[in-house]
């Protein structure tokens, strides 16, 4: 037993008077309307969580056909940025592809880890002639991005091309995390995946590849260099490569493409390292039909027949351009 | 205006050191130039400045190794000093010190009033740390670097830089994305000039995850607590850098001299005393425990306490007074630790076959006498792809670096481990070096290899599932490449016959790199990994017979 309680001294406390009761009464009340209101509103809420709705989007960054200039066009030189210059001259100028106050993004292949003599990613002079004609043209911004199989920063820096643009004042975008946007691609394959900001907020789009060799498909060009608008798990499209391809070719419709063959990855793409694997073609092929060039690069620097490469029938299939690149009007500069 | 006194002068050295410290910290990582072309990648500034000129780091590696690793000599300039002038480094540019001193001026209710000057009294725990010290030394003779757990520097570096950093990022990163999604306009602005500034501060490029992490942060933050209870607990206590540097002080000629004629035991000196070292009167002040910040000299009304070179000796405990039978016990721990440790079968006789370590990593012995845990090239590893390990390498490996392919894999030509490792744990080597120049010719200098690759058939979509794959051919980096595929006939589902390409591994050209791990669209578990037989580290852990080549020890 603990020490005995012994009432106080002083009267028995004043029983609460009757205004004292009305208000805690009432304000109890009032608390507990509030929940029941709080709890009413949010069970009202309640839904089973679903994935952010992805956008859905129109990407064809096409221009007008103009049968006076050829599709395809076809140089070769010393000097990687006589090529571009040459091949644009030829393809009608900067100035039907380019308008004022465009913005402009070329997605070059910066997939590597490489320098520009390993022939991994695009050529850096080619890129930042490119990126000189477009501002000249009068573009507001031209930005260079891809996202990188490698580490971003080692690619874009040891490629050269990040350098080589950013002097010609292009604006350099990393592929960070907090720039990927969910996309539905409506493809046949694909459906919603991550792509990367620059490639669907722009004006007009350069396809900007470097040929070179690859296992599964034989070659990896123009209509493979998209894969590098995408974030996510993109090494599972391998299980059904042409489809996707396809599907990501109806996508992104370019402006123009440009693959770049001035040093081409003979064997051991599409990673390469071996200055042994490389070949000095000296070559760039510029043109709006992204089958057509694809299937004249297979077969010029690999003797493989167009036919046999699933994907470019795929293309075809949908409008997306000619894989008898025989058919197309071009014209061959040396 | 006064001159500045010395306690002033003293807290905006502890500041600039700790800035500096934070600065190479926060730029231990690679953030590319978009102005340079650079071949060869290097960090533009000395990040490991600090480690370097730890004296600890130094000498127990000396011990372990009978050498010291070029830029370790860089200790001297700590070292020399601390012979003649004490402590200094304890109170004037320990970043961890500076930590601990900063928590320890915390409010707190231990600490007040008459408690606050009897525990900033000498107390006899506070030779722990000397034991320590004798234990761990006796350890890194016998070849094991346990002495990084508890080194202060790679304590900081490893918490910060696995840990609190990350974190730091992670919460920044949240808010920024918050903002950056908002629906506002201005706020979305707001976040890319926060976004433009941090990025140059202290944003990673990418956010980093290490094992651990977080109790790697707790001990930490632990360590920060402590401090609320006792006063820089762990450098009175624990610390073994400030064990050795007290040992150091043996005849440093920089001294107190108490004027006790004028004292009237008020007891000021101690109330702010970071050390422990009683500078009150009727008892000898302890130079070994000092940590020369000065405190007590302004807190003393009557100007009754001097810091002077050759003081008369009268007040000064100039020996540390060491318990004969407490350091034959450190001693005793120090011998028995490392047997101990190495009993265990995970030593030399049956290694994780994940332990895959970084790229210039000594053989296993060899690596086990210079890893001190820093940290350093888990944090700059552009690709998150260095882990601290738990128990892969032992209990007397914990925390040292192993490669973990399915968080990121090693980047053929980055040799960014190598150069801020400061001992020579990871040796450093030159991308060409790494690279090698074989080739596929057999006579030439062949890469370094970490490992070997290795399918599991029963995960592998073209081995196991009738469906084209191929994307570890793809990324691999060597050439020739050490994925091969052949066409192989097999039979899907619905039953129909078809054709797809099946990878196999050339162990010869294969360097172990993970990209192949990495890449794999099996995400839980690849149906490629790497193992690490085969690293050139390793003269025992081999699959091929080759001539010239040695066998089993």
């Amino acid at each position: 037993m603990g020490p005995t309680y012994s009432p106080s001294p002083s009267p028995a406390p004043d029983s609460a008077n009757r205004r004292d009761i009305l208000s805690k009464i009432l304000r109890l009340g009032g608390l507990s309307a509030a929940t029941v209101a709080a709890g009413w509103w949010l069970r009202g809420r309640s839904c089973r969580p679903e994935e952010e709705l992805a956008v859905t989007l129109k990407t064809s960054f096409l221009v007008p056909a103009d049968a006076r200039y050829p599709q395809m066009v076809v140089t070769q030189g010393e000097d990687p940025r006589a090529l571009v210059r040459k091949a644009l001259r030829c393809l009608g100028g900067i100035q039907r592809f380019i308008a004022r106050g465009d913005v402009v993004v070329i997605k070059p292949n910066i997939a590597w880890d490489r320098t520009p003599e390993q022939a991994a990613n695009t050529n850096p002079l080619a890129v930042s002639e490119m990126v000189r004609l477009c501002l000249e043209a009068g573009a507001k911004k031209v930005r260079i991005t891809d996202v990188s199989c490698g580490e971003p920063r080692r690619c874009f820096q040891r490629s050269g091309i990040a350098s080589a643009a950013s002097a010609e004042g292009a604006e350099i975008v990393l592929p960070e995390e907090h720039l990927f946007r969910q996309v539905n691609l409506r493809g046949e394959v694909m459906g919603e995946w991550p792509v990367l900001e620059p490639f669907i907020a722009a004006d007009k789009m350069i396809n900007f590849p470097v040929a070179k060799s690859h296992s599964l498909t034989g070659v990896t060009l123009g209509m493979k260099n998209w894969y590098g608008i995408l974030g996510g798990e993109r090494s599972r499209l391998h299980q059904r490569i042409h489809e996707s391809l396809a599907d990501l070719a109806d996508f992104m419709r370019p402006t123009l493409t440009i693959i770049d063959a001035y040093r081409v990855l003979i064997r051991n793409g599409p990673v390469g390292g071996n200055l042994g694997d490389v070949e000095l073609k000296k070559t760039l092929i510029a043109g709006t039909d992204p089958v057509a060039l694809d299937a004249y690069a297979a077969k010029t620097f690999w003797n493989i027949d167009p036919e046999t490469l699933l994907y470019l029938k795929l293309a075809q299939d949908r409008g997306l351009g000619k894989m008898d690149f025989q058919q197309v009007p071009t014209e061959v500069l040396n | 205006m006064r001159p500045p006194t010395l306690r002033r002068i003293r807290l905006a050295s502890q500041i600039t050191f700790f800035g500096l410290f934070a600065f190479l910290l926060c730029k231990t990582e690679f953030h590319g130039s978009l102005r340079s072309a650079a071949t060869e990648i290097r960090l533009p500034y000395p990040v490991g400045t600090f480690l370097e000129a730890d004296p600890l780091i130094a000498f127990s590696t000396a011990l372990a190794t009978h050498a010291l690793y070029p830029r370790l000599i860089w200790c001297l300039i700590i070292v020399i000093p601390t012979l003649f002038l004490g402590r200094f480094f304890c109170g004037w540019i320990c970043p961890l010190g500076s930590m601990n001193h900063f928590f320890s001026d915390f409010k707190s209710e231990r600490k007040r009033g008459s408690k606050r000057i009897d525990s900033n009294r000498y107390k006899k725990w506070q030779a722990l740390k000397y034991y320590i010290l004798v234990a761990l030394l006796v350890s890194a003779v016998f070849g094991g670097l346990v002495v990084g757990v508890m080194d202060p520097i790679s304590l900081a570096v490893r918490s910060l830089g696995l840990s609190i950093l990350p974190g730091i990022n992670y919460g920044l990163n949240t808010f920024l994305d918050g903002l950056y999604n908002s629906k506002l306009g201005g706020l979305r602005i707001a976040s890319m000039v926060f976004q433009f500034f941090l990025q140059h501060l202290i944003l990673s490029f990418r956010q980093p995850h290490f094992r651990e992490s977080f109790f790697l942060g707790l001990l930490f933050i632990t360590i920060m607590v402590l401090n609320l209870r006792i006063t820089r607990f762990w450098c009175r206590a624990l610390c073994p850098l400030g064990a050795l540097l007290g040992f150091a002080t043996r005849w440093a000629i920089l001294g107190m001299e108490k004027h006790t004629e004028k004292c009237h035991d008020c007891n000021r000196c101690a109330l702010h005393c970071q050390g422990g070292d009683d500078p009150v009167p009727g008892v000898p002040w302890r130079k070994a425990e000092c940590h020369l910040c000065f405190n007590c000299v302004g807190d003393c009304p009557e100007d009754g306490i001097k810091f002077k070179f050759f003081p008369g000796a009268r007040d000064t405990v100039e020996k540390l007074q060491l318990q004969r039978r407490r350091v034959c016990a450190g001693v005793a721990a120090g011998v028995g630790l490392l047997p101990l440790l190495r009993s265990t079968s995970g030593f030399a006789v049956e290694s994780d076959p994940r332990l895959i370590r970084p790229p210039g990593a000594l053989a296993e012995r060899e690596f086990l006498a210079r890893c001190i845990r820093c940290g350093e090239c888990m944090k700059v590893c552009p690709n998150n792809a260095l882990q601290p390990t738990l128990l892969e390498a032992g209990v007397e490996g914990i925390w040292t670096p192993v490669l973990v392919p399915r968080i990121g894999y090693c980047e053929p030509t980055c040799v960014l481990c190598s150069q801020v490792c400061p001992t020579g744990a990871l040796w450093e080597i030159t991308q060409a070096e790494k690279i090698g120049s074989s080739q596929g010719d057999e006579k030439k200098p062949k890469p370094v290899k970490l490992g070997t690759a290795f399918y599991d058939r029963g995960r592998c979509l073209p081995w196991a599932m009738a469906t084209e794959c191929i994307v570890c051919e793809e990324w691999c980096p060597t050439s020739p490449k050490a994925i091969y595929l052949h066409p192989a006939e097999v039979v899907d589902a619905q039953g129909a016959v078809k054709m797809v390409r099946q990878p196999s591994v050339d162990p010869e050209h294969c360097t172990g790199c993970g990209a192949c791990e990495h890449v794999c669209p099996v995400r839980d578990r690849p149906a490629v990994y790497i193992t690490s037989i085969g690293e050139s580290r390793s003269v025992t852990n081999q699959i091929l017979l080759r001539q010239g080549g040695r066998g089993e020890r």
